[in-house]
């Protein structure tokens, strides 16, 4: 059997199937919604850093261009929803056209800059000069638009073809190729690699889940602010999900976010600055003692993780 | 107006050249990024919001204890964590993201302490009335903060270049290995040079209510894109190049406040990524981009 056939029956579909199902036997659905964001962000973060070694610190920026460029389009021109997802992507891979630059830029110097860019994005959105255009920082509301079941549904597909995009990259010679451009540039195209044109691919891909992310979650909760939408917590946990499982794989981001987003849920959020202190010594402990994430251990037993 | 702007901003510029020291040392010694600089600068704010409310102590001197504490805080925690990170196999990378955690880790238990409302200082705590300087006043806070920052950076010039083992330090970021086989030891060397690191950090930080404002446990990852484009203007790695950039980076930042003041708030942002990407080896630097 080829492995992209593989991985899709025993990764994909149950995943799908699980996050199609689930609603309709314990109905919190928002629960459920905020893990399929999660799963695609962890991804989206996969996808940039684990195939090609660039780490987003900002990675909220494209969340936030999605949900701003699905909401301004609904707010004043009425678009509806399915379209102004179009544009949610839009402005997301706008944005990451605009920071192409960066990736001139390598390690630390890219990490930094561009959280200082979806700082600056932040700022820009939530500039009370633009409030006409972007309602500056009192927020928007989008009853016209709302719809959670249809959301919902939209949020499955999105994580389907998010997790599709990783599967084609594990197992591609595209994705093979950005691995080695992450080892090592110079070597890469010396063997022939488009290294210029490969990393943007891989950079514009994860901007694009990111802003889809980011577009039907402004449709599925239609009233936030943009502090909501970006929250540097969205880039601390994508991060800290996906090193947990472990990049550069299928599963690793998939486990992290059901265990660590799981037990966020389990023991409850009413101290959000808790989960900060967990989080970061979680981080820490990683970088020390697991830097290949969860994954690692089963490869150490002799396991093959996809 | 100008004269105002440009004065105040060599005043300003000062205590962001402090700012951006302690990084600039640490990445020039070790190679790291420290994300978590505004985290302990955060914490120093702190100290001294606590030693004035409760025991009226005046901020000059919490100043030094600031630099004294966490310099003896510094020492043990370079053993503990460094060496380790240096060793592994991706260093630059791993410790860009293990500071990060440990950014985390102290604002949040900073928040759990001390919850999330902001706090200040009043002006008064630090020194008396205004001050004249070419014709203009000055907020006598603002004076005593510059001259502050001037002193250390002074301080850390006589280190670096008048003593034994400030040439060692010097030895270690030019050429880790080579100093190494020369018969320095890297670690102490590195160790001390962290140390110093947190101490003009939490140093800044006592400055902090004066210069930047209320306090808060979240103000830390604001401070490190300052302090980051400080030392980028600058020259990275070349600790005496924070002073340059700090004051291009103060003089910019009271020309936005008084004449684009609403959009003031995105110029350390925008100026990181202008740099990082026109001139990533700094204004004064030479060639250090990989890619």
């Amino acid at each position: 059997m080829r492995k992209e056939i593989r991985d899709t029956l025993f990764i994909l579909v149950p995943v799908i199937a699980a996050f199609y199902y689930l609603p309709s036997i314990y109905s919190n659905q928002l629960l459920f919604f905020n893990f399929i964001v999660f799963l695609v962000l962890a991804q989206g973060v996969n996808i940039i850093y684990g195939f090609t070694g660039y780490l987003p610190f900002g990675y909220v920026g494209f969340f936030g261009a999605g949900a701003y460029g699905f909401s301004l389009p609904v707010m004043h021109f009425h678009l509806s929803a399915l379209p102004a997802l179009g544009t949610a992507a839009g402005a997301a891979i706008l944005l990451a056209l605009l920071l192409t630059p960066l990736l001139r830029l390598s390690g630390a110097y890219f990490a930094i800059a561009n959280l200082a860019a979806a700082m600056a994005a932040f700022q820009i959105v939530s500039n009370p000069n633009l409030t006409d255009i972007t309602k500056g920082p009192y927020g928007i509301s989008l009853s016209g638009v709302f719809a959670p079941d249809f959301a919902y549904g939209v949020a499955v597909a999105i994580l389907a073809f998010t997790l599709l995009t990783v599967i084609f990259l594990r197992n591609s010679r595209f994705g093979l190729a950005l691995q080695a451009i992450r080892e090592d540039s110079v070597t890469a195209g010396m063997a022939g690699v488009d290294v210029v044109r490969m990393r943007t691919l891989a950079w514009l891909l994860s901007a694009l889940v990111a802003g889809l992310a980011g577009g039907v979650f402004a449709w599925y909760v239609s009233v936030f602010y943009p502090e909501t939408v970006f929250s540097t917590s969205f880039s601390i946990f994508a991060i800290v999900f996906a090193l947990f499982g472990g990049v550069a794989t299928i599963a690793g981001p998939i486990l992290g976010v059901i265990i660590l987003y799981g037990t966020y849920n389990t023991i409850g959020i009413t101290e959000p600055q808790y989960f900060q202190l967990i989080y970061g010594a979680l981080i820490m402990g990683l970088v020390l003692f697991l830097p290949d994430g969860l994954v690692s251990l089963f490869k150490r037993w002799g396991v093959n993780v996809p | 107006m100008l004269i105002y702007s440009i004065t105040a901003g060599l005043l300003f510029g000062f205590y962001f050249s402090l700012v951006g020291l302690g990084l600039n040392l640490v990445f020039g010694v070790m190679r790291i990024v420290n994300l978590a600089h505004g985290s302990f600068l955060m914490l120093g704010a702190f100290l001294a919001y606590l030693l004035f409310s409760g025991s009226g102590i005046n901020p000059v001197y919490s100043a030094g204890l600031a630099f004294a504490l966490f310099m003896l805080f510094g020492l043990p925690l370079y053993y503990l964590i460094v060496p380790r990170l240096l060793s592994s196999k991706n260093p630059e990378m791993l410790s860009l993201i293990f500071f990060f955690g440990m950014a985390q880790l102290i604002e949040a238990i900073a928040s759990i302490e001390f919850g999330p409302t902001e706090r200040s200082l009043p002006g008064r705590a630090l020194g008396e009335g205004p001050v004249q300087i070419l014709g203009q006043s000055f907020p006598g806070s603002w004076v005593i903060t510059a001259g502050i920052c001037a002193l250390a950076v002074v301080l850390v010039y006589f280190y670096l270049y008048r003593t034994r083992l400030g040439a060692a330090t010097r030895a270690v970021m030019i050429d880790r290995a080579e100093a190494q086989a020369s018969g320095i030891d890297v670690h102490r060397t590195s160790a001390i040079a962290f140390g110093i690191s947190l101490g003009l950090a939490a140093t800044a930080g006592v400055m902090a209510p004066f210069m930047i404002g209320s306090i808060t446990p979240a103000m830390g990852e604001g401070i490190n894109v300052a302090a980051f484009a400080v030392i980028v203007i600058g020259t990275l790695g070349n600790p005496l190049g924070a002073v340059f950039g700090g004051l291009i980076y103060g003089v910019s930042l009271m020309l936005m406040q008084n004449y684009l003041s609403s959009w003031a708030d995105l110029l350390p942002n925008l100026l990181l990524i202008a740099i990082l990407l026109v001139r990533p080896s700094g204004l004064l630097g030479r060639k250090v981009r990989y890619a």
